[in-house]
């Protein structure tokens, strides 16, 4: 299509532009309609979900409009941002994703992740930061170059409260606090620049000691491990000799005890037995006395060597060759 | 066809006219009216304003907004004499864009200028500490006295300094070595510590098992000698009741007992014929 052309004066230079009302052919007041229409639909805008607008009247915040489709007044006269409020933005301290993967790959920056603890250790420590706009109209307006600055005050949040705490407990049991204190701190640097973000969450990914000395760290830990084996030695010996004593003990008493009844009980059978025979004996004293005589004799004289001698009218034994020195009289009752 | 040329040069004017004598201002950023190069006047408000047109008076437009200042890493001389790698960063903004305009002309000046102003009184501020006080203990109210003298210092090119802050403040490698070597002397002995405790727990067991093995014993030995003494006794008594009726009969029954027991094969017995046994052999 041929656009028809037409030489107009400006200024004294002559510019070429297309013939609008020729094209239209209903002159000029055709053409500024048409324009103004164009323009007054250009301000039509559609806010995300995730998005709020925020709308400028000649450089003058105005408004704010809600998720949908808004009209404004078109350029030059208002201006529409939509910044994501809903969105989790995330800023990394001590490393940087390369690959979210997965698998998902990360590339270290020492430089951020080495710092000094209390008492002048140095720990490696990495941190995700989560944050969001809060406040679209302070983010818009008070702060340049926001993300940067997040980092930049996580960074030293965390430098500042690592810096309060010792070592171990940076390794261990302060994770938890340090992440809090690591949050607050950072919100509370974000809210002197009144940025409009808010910290939703501080992660301590991993707080561990440097590349350098993790050695010497280990060794802690097996010395614990072998702290813990040989108490837990120790205790398989006492759980094995103690109990195995008292079953000793046991038998030992035991023993002794069965030891004493029979002795009382033999003694009171003997005690018994004697009483008995007594009993008896007292009935027919002589005949008893050497009828028990006679039998233990026969029970006795069998089986051994036995020389019977004459004695002197004294009673008196005479010597016999080969015998053991001089016997005396009376071999019982 | 005239009419329209006239037309479009009246809007063409009017638009011009507009433009030489109104401005907006952003809610982002803030003016300085110059007269004939002259800065007279600033303008914070966001808006659309007027002014003198061109060429009598233009208008200059500055940042409203918070602005970073990020340092590169310098080495401190702290109190105690060691060497610290600082980074910090500083937040700013252009608080009188006038004397600012003035003074640092724009914001690549005003870097060159904050440079100066925070270092120096950054250095100032550590060399008065100690590392450890540095690092750990006063870091925050160390820096907010940085902060307000920095600032009280770039008032006078119309900025206001809000926040100064150590980025990183780490030792030099060198330094580093010499940490690494602390860290690891102290690693030793306290795994150490953990083996030698480890011992002191195991050996104290060890010998409160041993001496309880040894107790344990003991009272049994205890409890069966009170138990056959007792026993012991008891039998004595029962025999001494029992013997005691006739002591004689006893001495002669046991007497005979014994005889069982003493005398066997191995005796040599010489007896005399007139005993009682053999009274009946004459």
């Amino acid at each position: 299509m041929n656009i028809p052309k037409k030489s107009i004066n400006i200024g004294g230079e002559i510019f070429e532009v297309p013939d609008l009302s020729r094209l239209f052919g209903k002159g000029i007041w055709g053409v500024v309609i048409v324009v103004s229409l164009l323009w007054a639909l250009s301000g039509f805008y559609i806010v995300d979900a995730a998005e709020q607008g925020v709308v400028r009247r000649l450089g003058s915040f105005s408004h704010i409009s809600e998720p949908g489709i808004h009209w404004h007044i078109p350029f030059p006269f208002e201006v529409v941002d939509k910044p994501k409020v809903k969105q989790v933005k995330r800023a990394e301290i001590g490393f940087r994703t390369v690959d979210p993967g997965p698998p998902a790959r990360y590339a270290d920056r020492k430089n951020e992740s080495l710092m000094l603890t209390g008492n002048l250790n140095i720990v490696d420590a990495d941190m995700i930061v989560q944050y969001r706009i809060l406040d679209p109209v302070k983010y818009l307006f008070n702060v340049r170059d926001l993300d940067n600055t997040v980092r930049l005050a996580a960074e030293a949040a965390l430098r500042q409260v690592i810096g309060q705490r010792e070592i171990d407990e940076a390794l261990t049991t302060g994770k938890g606090l340090i992440q809090a204190d690591a949050k607050d701190q950072l919100q509370a640097i974000l809210d002197t620049y009144k940025s409009g973000i808010t910290v939703i969450q501080v992660q301590l990914q991993d707080v561990h000691p440097p590349d350098a000395v993790i050695d010497a760290f280990k060794d802690v830990a097996s010395a614990k491990e072998d702290q813990h084996k040989m108490v837990n030695q120790a205790q398989g010996y006492q759980n094995d000799v103690i109990p195995r004593t008292r079953g000793e003990a046991a038998k030992m008493v035991k023993e002794a005890e069965a030891w004493a009844f029979a002795r009382t009980t033999k003694a009171d059978g003997n005690a018994h037995k004697f009483i008995n025979i007594l009993r008896q004996y007292n009935k027919a004293k002589n005949v008893t006395r050497k009828r028990l005589f006679l039998e233990t004799m026969e029970e006795i004289l069998p089986g051994v060597q036995k020389y019977i001698i004459q004695s002197d009218k004294n009673g008196n034994l005479m010597n016999i060759m080969g015998a053991p020195g001089a016997l005396s009289s009376g071999g019982g009752r | 066809m005239s009419n329209n040329s006239k037309l479009i040069l009246i809007f063409a004017i009017i638009f011009i006219a507009i433009r030489l004598m109104f401005y907006t201002v952003d809610e982002k950023g803030q003016a300085v009216i110059l007269q004939f190069g002259k800065p007279v006047k600033t303008v914070k408000e966001s808006g659309l304003h007027f002014k003198l047109p061109w060429p009598v008076q233009t208008v200059t437009f500055f940042e409203k907004r918070v602005l970073g200042y990020d340092s590169s890493e310098r080495e401190i001389l702290t109190k105690d004499k060691k060497n610290l790698v600082v980074d910090n960063y500083a937040k700013w903004r252009i608080d009188d864009p006038l004397v600012f305009m003035v003074t640092v002309r724009n914001e690549s000046g005003a870097q060159a200028r904050l440079d100066d102003i925070i270092y120096s009184k950054l250095r100032e501020a550590l060399g008065l500490h100690d590392l450890e006080e540095i690092v750990s203990t006063r870091r925050e109210e160390l820096l907010k006295q940085v902060t307000l003298s920095c600032d009280s210092t770039a008032k006078d090119y119309g900025i206001e300094i809000l926040d100064v802050r150590i980025k990183r403040a780490d030792l030099p490698e060198q330094n580093k070595r010499s940490v690494y070597e602390r860290m690891r002397a102290e690693r030793m002995r306290i795994a150490n510590q953990y083996r030698s405790e480890g011992e002191e727990k195991a050996l104290i067991i060890r010998a409160v098992t041993d001496s309880l093995k040894v107790t344990i014993m003991a009272e049994a030995y205890r409890k069966s000698e009170i138990a056959r003494g007792e026993a012991e006794a008891k039998a004595i008594q029962i025999y001494a009741d029992a013997f005691n009726r006739d002591p004689e009969f006893y001495e002669f029954t046991r007497t005979l007992e014994s005889y069982k027991s003493i005398i066997d094969e191995k005796t040599v017995l010489v007896l005399p014929a007139d005993t009682d046994l053999f009274k009946y052999l004459k």
